[in-house]
């Protein structure tokens, strides 16, 4: 266990000391800094007398200035996190002479990865507590409106989704620096995995639902429906859009599935305003997203620990 | 053998698809000894080694290290064990002080004695005054030298050092020399892998000589030099005008000499000595013309060549 525990020192206090870092984490804090700042300001003009949940309506609206909210914008840089805390995990190591001399000292090989894991897990967990309760007190002081119970509790869980969908990307970081022996190899493959799933799934999911079910302006509730499913279907495939209904649904209450923008639209456009659901029916709600997101980081991770423990060290 | 065996390796195997890296190596290297690996490269050496460590699997055959299984107790073995890359890295943003206290940390060494641990080790690899400084700064002979503190940290009984002296200069070279000898007098057993022949006499008491996977000559420096020498420890190229049968019985004849050879016009002669003057009369004496003479001296070299092109 000294083995683990020392490693596991050792990368922590790498995460928290490089450059990468201190500038990822300066970018993430303005970011998060400026998207509260602009919602706080324009928070007002949504609030009715009706509106049960102000405290959290921080973390939804956005500004003219600034069209990003708070998920949003954490929904773009949680990956880029992941991805800098993991893709040089192994194969950095490797090239730089380190590996075999770290494995001749007396522990057990998963150690390495294990440790290595943890350590990036609890750097991501530290960032996204410290910024959430960062732009929470913030807007605490902005608003003048304190969150109520169930307010603190959908944070909670807004934390711990975010958490995860992080580890998700850092396991596929860390699964790429396993297979790729150069670190600009292993970097430019997640980065060029999380463009695919973040920016062109949608558009792809979009093209295959408009054939299948072609929607025109005379089309039916039905046939939207229908053409609607078949979208999420296909863009469900990516985490991004996992975390995005997960957050969606634990930050607004008042809708009762993930749905998209258009079904939103003939939702209230149909007068079907429904009432906030419980905090219990939320989470029921995005339960299938959650274990969705951890299974795929753990099957990431499991993969990379297989290679990893079968990976002969080589002469060369 | 009245020592301890500490390595013993038996038909020891490793097999990558269809070539044998190493192919049954028979290996038996005791208590205190430094044993000298020799070898080209892609000899085989660093793969041994790796499975001697546990870090690599051999495909067939066993290896023990004081009587532990590195295959199935790697634990056991790499507690006793240090080892020294051939391409050695260390963390480069942090300083010497700090990467030898990581390894201290993965030993479990107890926190009180690292400091003074970490002083010990710098000191005697001359690095005591640089300990502060970023490893990104090191040049290659330090590093090499910055690795082989990090093997003493952890008071090995055997220490495995894969080319220690490859790309150093004259005098790194020297300096790393004298701390492997430093290590054979604290008893630790070394176990060096090197191409560069003439430095490794110097400090080994064994050498096996490694190629394409099999070790093809074992024992101490001089033994092996008296055998490689069998046929003389110069070689006199004689031309003449006409080699006639007579010249080369005559030649036979000379004391010293060990055999004469013929091709062509050329005549061959292995011996101890200088004979030279003694050749030239035989040759004037007889009905052939001297045309040139040359003398080789055999070295090291030429006696590790000739393991070498043998195999």
């Amino acid at each position: 266990m000294s083995g683990f525990m020392a490693i596991f020192r050792k990368e922590l206090a790498d995460h928290f000391s490089s450059k990468r870092f201190i500038i990822l984490f300066l970018l993430v804090y303005l970011a998060g800094v400026a998207t509260i700042y602009v919602a706080a300001q324009t928070i007002r003009s949504g609030i009715t007398e009706t509106t049960q949940f102000i405290f959290l309506r921080l973390f939804i609206v956005s500004g003219e200035n600034l069209p990003f909210s708070f998920p949003l914008f954490l929904s773009l840089f949680i990956p880029i996190v992941g991805i800098a805390l993991g893709f040089d995990a192994i194969n950095s190591e490797r090239n730089s002479g380190n590996l075999s001399r770290l494995l001749s000292q007396p522990l057990f090989r998963d150690s390495v990865i294990n440790a290595k894991f943890l350590a990036g897990l609890v750097t991501l967990a530290i960032l996204i507590i410290s910024i959430v309760a960062l732009v929470s007190g913030m807007g605490l002081r902005m608003i003048g409106v304190p969150p109520n119970a169930e307010e603190i509790l959908r944070l909670f869980a807004f934390i711990f989704v975010s958490i995860v969908y992080g580890a998700f990307w850092m396991s596929l970081a860390v699964l790429f620096s396993v297979f790729f022996n150069r670190t600009a190899n292993s970097a430019l493959a997640s980065i060029a995995l999380w463009i695919f799933l973040f920016l062109f799934l949608a558009t792809i999911a979009r093209v295959m639902a408009d054939s299948m079910v072609p929607v025109d302006q005379s089309s039916t509730l039905e046939i939207l429906t229908r053409n609607d499913g078949i979208y999420r279907a296909i863009s469900r495939i990516s985490p991004s859009t996992l975390y995005g209904e997960a957050v969606q649904v634990l930050l607004m209450p008042e809708l009762g599935t993930p749905s998209s923008t258009l079904m939103m639209i003939s939702i209230f456009a149909a007068g079907m305003i429904p009432g906030p659901l419980p905090l219990s029916q939320s989470l029921l709600i995005v339960w299938p997203q959650m274990t969705g997101l951890i299974a795929l980081t753990a099957l990431c991770f499991a993969v990379s620990y297989l290679r990893f423990m079968r990976e002969e060290i080589r002469s060369t | 053998m009245d020592q301890q065996k500490v390595i013993e390796t038996k038909d020891l195997t490793k097999r990558y698809r269809n070539f044998a890296a190493v192919d049954k190596l028979n290996l038996c290297i005791g208590e205190g000894e430094v044993f000298g690996f020799l070898g080209p490269n892609g000899a085989g050496k660093t793969t041994t080694i790796l499975m001697l460590l546990g870090l690599t699997e051999p495909t067939s055959g066993t290896a023990r290290v004081y009587g532990h299984d590195p295959a199935r107790e790697p634990l056991k073995v790499k507690r006793i064990v240090g080892y020294l890359p051939e391409k050695v890295g260390f963390y480069e943003d942090l300083t010497a002080s700090e990467n030898l206290e990581y390894t201290a940390s993965l030993n479990g060494i107890p926190w009180s004695e690292v400091p003074n641990k970490i002083e010990e080790a710098l000191r005697s690899v001359g690095l005591h005054d640089v300990g502060r400084k970023r490893v990104g700064e090191f040049s290659h002979g330090m590093k090499q030298r910055l690795g082989i503190a990090d093997v003493m940290i952890k008071d090995p009984k055997v220490a495995f050092l894969d080319e220690p002296t490859s790309g150093i200069d004259p005098e790194g070279t020297e300096h790393i020399l004298a701390l492997i000898k430093g290590m054979a007098r604290n008893k630790v057993t070394v176990v060096l892998s090197s191409h560069q022949l003439h430095q490794v006499q110097k400090v080994c008491t064994q050498v096996g000589i490694m190629t394409k996977g099999r070790l093809v000559a074992q024992g101490p420096v001089d033994r092996l030099g008296r055998e490689a020498l069998r046929g003389g420890k110069y070689r006199i190229e004689v031309q003449v005008s006409r080699v006639a049968p007579a010249l080369v019985d005559a030649l036979k004849r000379v004391p010293g000499v060990i055999d004469v050879e013929s091709s062509g016009d050329l005549l061959l002669i292995g011996c101890n000595e200088d004979l030279r003057p003694k050749i030239a009369r035989t040759i004037v004496d007889s009905d052939c013309l001297l045309v040139q003479m040359k003398i080789e001296e055999y070295g090291l070299e030429e006696i590790y060549m000739k393991y070498f092109r043998e195999s």
